[in-house]
């Protein structure tokens, strides 16, 4: 016989069935159950192997602290592995899987590691591994890894949406039992805002399950008239289904909420789990207790199971757990189950109760047995009885259910996550929450009281104080005082005598003997036992275990528990999903993609795009018939040079800079002077770092008085202008500055070659010759006959004669259209960040590539750049340390190979002429490259040691990952135009 | 995972809004302070246990550079302000 459904009581809908199946074989609960009481129900209680020794496991809890029923739900990318059933609310559809067994759950080969076990005893792992390798691997490991572990995640991807939130409130109500459901009631009648998380899909905790009248009503008539009081103010908000997980700095909670794991017809427009950040200026922690096992051989039978489980699944879905139940009883508890189980008509063939004075008051039929405990569980997949030692005498009694009440601890994890140690209580032979912590209160069974009434009275009262503190005036207690006359027994530790495994961690299969030896091998210290025996260390994290792991310590090394003391609690409560954990940061949402005002243009012209950071920037620009990238770029370069090109540089970081003291500022954080620059010129401008490195470069030009307009490059936009509000409002908040991005504001293009001032000419209204506007002119410019306004920089990143021409970023596509029409006749054509790379390093102007964080100015050419008469600039002080100043510091030096025929690449390193690779012949490395078409080679720039001094020198280019050695020549770092005649053109 | 920093001109906001620098208690030499002075400034940083005044950068909120006294150990935040109205660090 084996656990089965009653044909009448419960909370469950017999009118709503549901199908679902466990290991492929159909099934049917109804709504109000869980997958756990829905396998019961089926008579399933055996739902899973143990990890180590593949023991038969049943359901032994009814709620989060459950370590046996794990099983895998869902299918393909909805697998989700290691689910608690317990937890798990059944609906039509859902399909379940019992894990760790191989063939079957109830054929397992796994099982063999139970004859193994004694190998496998605490620091198995420890000891194994000091066995000779070569048996580790060719024998323990493969068995290992076939027999142990978990469920398997799936392969595919999940097909479902996560998203993350903030709620606020003045009050957290954590736990919709009596305590939490007193608080809420509290703060929602003295109007304060509430939110009240459970994580069950029923509020009530355990109000579901009692059947004793509290406050002179039925248990389910006070929680139903609560719940309506609660759902009908509307600054209550009740979280069903909504696991607390975790307590954090700022009072500030972390909640999951599942919000469709209870269907199988996902709506795709709604979140399968939610994760809720929620700011509360007070929070009550009500999150119960749990009970603890009774540790005694073979006590993971399955059939054997909580005392206070069976109670919730007897009253709440009508689970009668078999047809001939044991309790073995430590306190109280034990008997309200036995009086629930008789009330239903079932039999209980004995009340096993350890304390020899125990209840004089039960009135029910079946015999009680004090001071006996049970030593040893029967049966394999299935309990068939137990063997009780009773004052001395052994007695056999048959039974196919156990439930087992070995007393209470609070449930306090979430007091704990802030770094606070539990408190041990003789009085109330538990843990509890550490003394009072700022916004948070623990009420109820949390903080050790007993009874139902009790844990109102005490919720009630706890939250009413916290509000008065709040400023609600008119807090006061929805229930009256109420002393808890619960009396606490002397905990039961273990039970002396039994033959059998005696488990205490069950998910990690630890059992009484493995402590012993932790002990006895000096690893007594909780820490050190936890590590050694691994007790604790399961998915549960020792929800069940650890108090007992921790009274069998005390026992065993003869102090109080409260010198063992506990573990470290950390978020989170319970394990949480990588997606919910994810949220909605997956796939094209995981980063924001950053487009220029001219990617349309760019693509309508054909462009290839690259990704640079957030950015896509357009490559290159492929013409029909070319079928490699190089032919393109080659194209575009010899075009540009000859003719006119168009390029988009919308992405450089853009800044607009205002203020009386703008000139001064800027002449502070570049090393360059700029307090005189004057209005409508550009100048290049070099930013350092504090530490003398070159940080930044780009152009800076002054369009007014007050007004300036600053460059960055692509990279560093968000990063320069965090470093000038840094520096203007912490280092010189005295300076009238102001600064506004203006990166996504403006779109701005490159029009470069020696036909770019014919093309700009027919559309820009003022005189753009030579004369009237020279190189590194900057000014506002009258655009179309007076229809838009732009301005207009003479720079040129390409060494051609160009223009950057920017426009309110709307006007991008309009404005490239146009010129692209002006310059058909000129044979104009687009380019992209491809050949702009190449026409900068055939003029040996410098990138990020060569500004890498490790140079200086001077590294770079850019010595006579630096003022030597500016008081300040950043970078300054350090500028002038000894090894800035060393002779053979890598420099700047141009490169390229000696037979055109040949190459090399980035990153290649610079030997002497022959030299063997070595630390000691390494004088620097190849920083950029490119095949350059105006020269027919390779050309690069390098950082080399002495790099000025030995232009024309033969070397050897090195390149490790291909093993190619080059021959090549040192040369100045400018390979086109060294006399920047066409940039003056 | 989840802390509240009370910007003084936004309110309370979450701490992903914000871009943490560092040590708010040095105090950026004169450019002639010598290069002891600069060593120290630009390179040796403290690493208490407790209190301990951080540059916070409103980077996602209002930008601007805020002085935060933050526990941390203990993460609690004990003072907020800015940067500016704590007195030149130059
Ligand atoms: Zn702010």
């Amino acid at each position: 016989m084996t656990s089965y459904r009653l044909s009448r009581g419960g909370r469950i809908d017999r009118a709503k069935p549901l199908d679902f199946t466990f290991d492929g074989k159909p099934m049917q609960g109804f709504a109000g159950d869980t997958l756990a009481s829905a396998l019961l129900a089926n008579g399933r209680q055996l739902v899973g192997r143990s990890f180590k020794y593949h023991r038969p496991r049943g359901i032994l809890t009814a709620g989060a602290a459950e370590p046996n029923a794990l099983v895998t739900i869902g299918e393909g990318g909805r697998t989700e592995a290691n689910t608690r059933a317990t937890l798990v609310e059944l609906y039509s559809g859902l399909t379940a899987k019992s894990q760790n067994r191989w063939p079957s759950v109830d054929f397992d080969l796994g099982a063999i590691n139970s004859l193994l076990s004694p190998f496998l005893g605490a620091g198995f792992y420890y000891k194994t591994f000091m066995w000779p390798a070569a048996f580790w691997e060719k024998v323990y490991e493969p068995i290992i890894r076939k027999a142990a572990g978990l469920g398997r995640a799936t392969y595919e991807p999940d097909p479902d949406s996560y998203e993350k939130c903030w709620a606020h409130c003045d009050l957290l109500v954590i736990g919709a039992g009596p305590a939490g459901l007193a608080a809420a009631l509290t703060a929602g009648r003295a109007g304060a805002r509430v939110i009240l998380a459970d994580e069950g899909f029923e509020p009530g905790g355990s109000l579901l399950s009692e059947t004793a009248p509290v406050s002179g009503k039925s248990a389910s008539d006070l929680l139903a008239q609560t719940l309506a009081e609660l759902a009908d103010m509307p600054n209550v908000r009740i979280f069903s289904r909504t696991t607390v997980f975790g307590w954090y700095d700022g009072n500030v909670f972390g909640a999951v909420e599942s919000v469709q794991k209870n269907t199988a017809t996902i709506d795709p427009n709604r979140p399968v789990e939610r994760i809720w950040r929620i700011a509360a200026k007070q929070a009550i922690l009500a999150s119960g207790a749990e009970e603890r096992p009774l540790v005694f051989g073979g006590n993971d039978i399955p059939g054997v199971m909580m005392a206070g489980a069976m109670r919730s699944y007897l009253n709440r879905q009508a689970i009668a757990p078999g047809k001939s139940t044991v309790i073995f009883t430590n306190d109280a508890s034990g008997y309200a189950a036995a009086a629930d189980l008789e009330a239903a008509g079932l039999d209980v063939a004995a009340i096993v109760d350890s304390r020899p004075d125990a209840a004089r008051t039960w009135s029910g039929k079946a015999r009680i047995l004090p001071g006996a405990v049970v030593v040893d569980a029967k049966g394999g997949r299935s309990l068939k009885g137990v063997t009780v030692l009773n004052n001395g005498r052994t007695e056999t009694i048959a039974a196919d259910a156990l439930g087992m009440a070995g007393g209470w601890s609070p449930i306090i994890h979430l007091a704990c996550h802030r770094g606070a140690k539990p408190v041990w209580s003789d009085a109330k032979a538990a843990f509890l929450a550490p003394q009072a912590q700022e916004g948070l209160t623990v009420v109820g069974a949390a903080a050790s009281i007993g009874s139902i009434e009790a844990c109102l009275a005490d919720g009630a009262g706890k939250a009413a104080s916290t509000l008065l503190a709040l400023g609600f005036s008119k807090a006061s207690a929805a229930f009256a005082e109420k002393a808890d006359t619960t009396i606490v027994s002397k905990p039961l530790w273990r039970v002396h005598g039994s033959k059998g495994k005696a488990f205490v961690d069950y998910q990690n299969d630890v059992h009484l003997k493995d402590l012993g030896l932790a002990v006895s091998e000096g690893y007594g210290h909780v820490e050190l036992a936890k590590r050694y025996t691994t007790n604790g260390m399961a998915t549960d994290q020792g929800k069940l275990s650890n108090i007992n792991a921790i009274g069998i310590l005390a026992e065993a090394r003869k102090v109080s528990p409260a010198d063992v003391g506990t573990t470290t609690f950390r978020p989170f409560y319970t394990p949480l999903s990588f997606g919910a954990l994810t949220g909605a940061s997956k796939g094209k949402h995981f980063q924001p993609v950053r487009k220029s005002p001219l990617h349309d243009w760019a693509r309508k012209n054909g462009a290839v795009f690259v990704e640079t950071g957030l950015w896509y920037r357009s490559s290159w620009f492929p013409k029909a018939g070319e079928t490699t990238w190089r032919e393109s770029v080659d194209r575009e370069v010899l075009n540009v040079r000859k003719n006119a090109g168009i390029c988009d540089v919308s992405t450089l970081g853009k800044i607009e800079i205002f203020g009386r003291d703008a000139a001064e500022f800027l002449n502070r954080v570049y090393c360059n002077a700029f307090l005189k620059l004057p209005i409508g010129k550009a100048r290049y401008g070099l930013m350092l770092r504090e530490d003398g490195m070159i940080y930044d470069d780009g152009t800076t030009s002054r369009l007014g008085e007050t007004h300036f307009f600053m460059t960055t490059t692509t990279a560093y936009a968000a990063g320069v202008m965090n470093h000038l509000e840094f520096c203007a409002q912490a280092l010189w908040p005295d300076l009238d500055v102001q600064f506004a991005s203006s990166t996504d504001q403006w779109a701005q293009i490159a029009v470069a070659g020696p036909k770019s001032r014919t093309i700009l000419q027919t559309l820009v209204d003022e005189d753009i010759s030579d004369a009237a506007f020279p190189f590194l002119s900057a000014k506002e410019v009258s655009l179309c006959g007076g229809m838009l306004t732009g301005r207009l920089f003479r720079i040129s990143f390409s060494g051609e004669l160009a223009y950057e021409l920017a426009v309110p970023a709307g006007y991008g596509e309009a404005i490239a259209d146009a010129i692209m029409d002006a310059g058909k006749p000129h044979g104009i054509c687009p380019y992209g960040v491809e050949a702009l790379g190449v026409m900068r390093i055939e003029k040996g102007h410098v990138t990020h590539s060569e500004i890498n964080g490790t140079v200086i100015p001077s590294d770079l050419g850019f010595a006579k750049m630096v003022s030597t008469t500016k008081p300040d600039f950043i970078g300054k002080a350090m500028l002038s340390r000894e090894g800035l100043m060393a002779e053979d510091r890598l420099s700047l030096v141009g490169v390229k190979p000696l037979d055109p025929a040949t190459t090399f690449k980035t990153g290649s390193h610079i030997l002497s002429e022959g030299a063997v690779p070595s630390l000691e012949n390494d004088h620097g490395y190849v920083s950029s490259s490119c095949y350059s078409p105006n020269l027919g080679s390779t050309i690069g720039l390098a950082l080399v040691k002495h790099g000025p001094k030995r232009h024309g020198e033969h070397v050897t280019v090195w390149n490790d990952l291909k093993n190619e050695y080059t021959k090549a020549v040192l040369c100045s770092p400018v390979f086109f135009d060294p006399e920047n005649g066409k940039l003056h053109g | 995972m989840a802390s509240l920093i009370a910007c003084p001109h936004c309110g309370p906001r979450p701490k992903e809004e914000f871009t943490v620098r560092g040590d708010a208690g040095i105090t950026r030499p004169a450019p002639d302070a010598g290069e002891d002075a600069w060593h120290a400034y630009v390179y040796l940083r403290d690493n208490p246990r407790g209190r301990h005044k951080e540059h916070w950068h409103h980077t996602s909120g209002c930008r601007r550079w805020l002085v935060v006294e933050r526990d941390t150990m203990t993460h609690t935040i004990h003072a907020v302000s800015d940067a500016s109205a704590e007195g030149a660090t130059a």
